[in-house]
């Protein structure tokens, strides 16, 4: 059974009665542990696709099943429960918590799940270690660099060990040698501890991270191919 | 998420945006101070009217020359010259009113004073000795002047404690000559700063005989009033009643409509004040509900800004598995920890604002004021900042908390 599967999946926006159609029609599947990269050009509803997949949005036609349920089987409860515990969202602006230090940005997923709160510390060091940031525990996100604040973000997505890592544009605010180091620790994650990763891009060097690039145009497939050479840091392998 | 995470979580929220909570207690806490200033300072200046009034004395009956004005265009018609040394005669009589205790002709104006080169311009009264016992004012340095005095036409006065500063200075007073339209007059006493008694202001008067301020100040024959005092309260209406015809009488009048006196008591004032005290508590409830409302409308204002600002924040949290209702505990904590803070920083500074303002008006202007706690008004704006606190602090909260994370953090 996949992990995602959706089915003529459709989003239509409807602002002051003008209807703007995003998605019109996808299917797809991803396996467990697999890399997908996402690519297509701003408006092509990329974007759209990843927030429908992640949770933060609904679809207005078609079906989407995450671990073989469907998303309008989930209540408020269950849509957060697996939000919290099997998604991790990466996000191009970072949204981290401004005033809050590195350590309370990356407990906030421990705060609404149910690891008791002896744990939150070893977690979180734990996630904030494997992102390299240990030395920046107190920090504020603004005394923190872009690279570092987006290493931050992944550091909280993965503190509660996720099935699939949502990561829209990770590197799109970032120069290239920042880009670089988060794009190094998102393969990491798959390579070495297997965790899904859904990536947005647009950048093609970016995408060849990912074992598969799927491309969006106006809403619809274009194409859906194998990486047959995939970067590894700065190379390519295979 | 347990509930002390969530005071927790409320509390790194507050502590977050520490600019912004600290406005928004102040808002709470300058609304509520307003309301509880207002109502305090109300209630004092109602209870001093009230006491005033009651200083009078209830067996006092004022009798008044002239019509009783019935609007502004008869005014004038009080001052006539209705009442000479017959009617106080016919009224002394105990055949015509039996249940008086005592009688005082009471003349007075405004006329200048002067010592030296010094010159004030006091409210000089005509009296008899008996004035003190009604109006319970005595000199506290000094004398009264006794009946014989006011027999004799002796020119002898008492005078208030700011004629005598405006006089004299720090000097000594008594025994010294004042002239009062150029009649010499004797000090003997001085009355300490008293502050107002019904509604006479004896810190700016001269006291002296009726009979002197008849013959030497005023060039007059007649009496501004002629204040009674019945043997007892309930002897009041008989008292009013016996005057009346006793006047009519002696002024040859058939008819009331035609009478050229009238009479007021403690009564006819308290009743008059009542009407006027209750329209002032109107006016006292109207600016309290006013302050109540601006306080209400900023408390609604910050608290709508700072929740809707933080949408971001809400579909930041969903996005990371809160759900609907951790969002709105957090939210509920963090307005009921603004509104108690604020509401018991608005009672502690207005009760302190009002009991200051209750300790300048009563020790430096010397009026009687007291200090009142307004519990109807703390009330009142504990429980207008509480729910309008609460309802704008959560109600943007749960709606952000209702929309698709997504859209909660596109929210700019």
């Amino acid at each position: 059974m996949p992990l995602i599967s959706v089915k003529n999946l459709e989003k239509i926006y409807a602002d002051d009665g003008i209807s703007t159609p995003a998605l019109r029609g996808v299917s797809f599947d991803i396996e467990k542990g697999g890399f997908i990269a996402i690519m297509g050009p701003s408006g092509s509803g990329k974007s759209t696709l990843l927030h429908i997949l992640g949770f933060l949005d609904r679809q207005t036609g078609g079906t989407y099943l995450f671990d073989g349920k469907a998303i309008d089987d989930y209540n408020d409860l269950g849509l957060a429960h697996v939000r919290n515990k099997k998604m991790g969202f990466v996000f191009q602006t970072f949204n981290l918590l401004a005033r809050s230090s590195v350590l309370d940005n990356v407990k906030l997923p421990l705060l609404y799940s149910d690891v008791p709160e002896s744990q939150w510390d070893g977690l979180a060091l734990k996630s904030i270690e494997s992102v390299g940031l240990s030395n920046r525990l107190a920090h504020d996100p603004s005394q923190l660099s872009g690279g570092e604040r987006q290493r931050v973000a992944i550091a909280r997505a993965l503190v509660l060990d996720p099935e699939v890592l949502f990561a829209d544009e990770p590197t799109g605010n970032l120069d290239s040698k920042s880009g670089q180091l988060v794009m190094e620790t998102i393969q990491r994650l798959n390579e070495e501890h297997h965790h899904t990763i859904i990536l947005i891009t647009h950048e093609t060097y970016t995408a060849e991270h990912a074992e598969r690039i799927l491309r969006i145009h106006d809403g619809r497939i274009e194409s859906d191919t194998a990486v047959k050479r995939r970067r590894n840091g700065n190379i390519f392998v295979k | 998420m347990i509930i002390k995470y969530v005071v927790k979580t409320s509390l790194s929220g507050l502590r977050a945006h520490k600019s912004r909570s600290l406005l928004t207690i102040l808002g709470i806490v300058i609304g509520i101070a307003a309301i509880i200033l207002v109502m305090s300072l109300g209630q004092g200046a109602q209870s001093l009217i009230l006491s005033q009034i009651q200083a009078i004395g209830p067996r006092t009956i004022v009798v008044i020359p002239g019509r009783q004005p019935t609007g502004l265009t008869n005014i004038l018609s009080t001052f006539t010259d209705s009442l000479k040394d017959r009617d106080l005669a016919a009224l002394e009589n105990k055949n015509n009113v039996p249940h008086l205790d005592t009688i005082m002709p009471v003349l007075f104006g405004g006329e200048t004073a002067s010592f030296g080169n010094n010159a004030y311009r006091p409210t000089v009264f005509g009296v008899t000795s008996l004035f003190a016992k009604i109006y319970n004012v005595y000199p506290s340095v000094g004398r009264l002047f006794n009946d014989d005095e006011v027999k004799s036409y002796s020119s002898v006065a008492i005078i208030g404690s700011k004629v005598k500063k405006q006089l004299f200075g720090n000097d000594d007073a008594i025994g010294q000559k004042i002239r009062i339209k150029n009649q010499s007059f004797r000090v003997i006493g001085v009355f300490s700063n008293s502050g107002q008694s019904s509604f006479l202001n004896f810190d700016e008067a001269a006291i002296i005989p009726y009979t002197t301020a008849q013959q030497y100040v005023f060039g007059i024959k007649y009496f501004h009033r002629l204040v009674v005092e019945a043997d007892s309260e309930a002897d009041v209406p008989q008292t009013v009643e016996d005057i009346k015809i006793t006047l009519r009488n002696l002024h040859n009048i058939t008819d009331p409509s035609k009478d050229d006196f009238f009479v007021e008591t403690q009564a006819q004032a308290m009743a008059i004040a009542g009407t006027v005290t209750s329209v002032f508590t109107l006016f006292v409830a109207a600016v309290a509900a006013i302050s109540l409302l601006v306080g209400g409308i900023g408390i609604m204002n910050i608290m709508l800004v700072s929740v809707t600002e933080r949408t971001k924040e809400i579909g930041l949290r969903k996005a990371l598995g809160a759900t609907e209702r951790d969002i709105l505990a957090q939210f509920l904590l963090e307005a009921t920890i603004l509104t108690a803070t604020g509401g018991i920083g608005g009672i502690l500074l207005g009760s302190s604002l009002s009991f200051i303002t209750a300790l300048i008006l009563s020790k430096i202007l010397g009026l009687g004021w007291l200090y009142s706690f307004p519990v109807a008004g703390a009330i009142w704006g504990l429980a207008v900042a509480a729910s309008v606190g609460l309802v704008f602090g959560i109600y943007p909260a749960l709606h952000a908390a209702r929309l698709n994370p997504v859209d909660a953090l596109r929210y700019e």
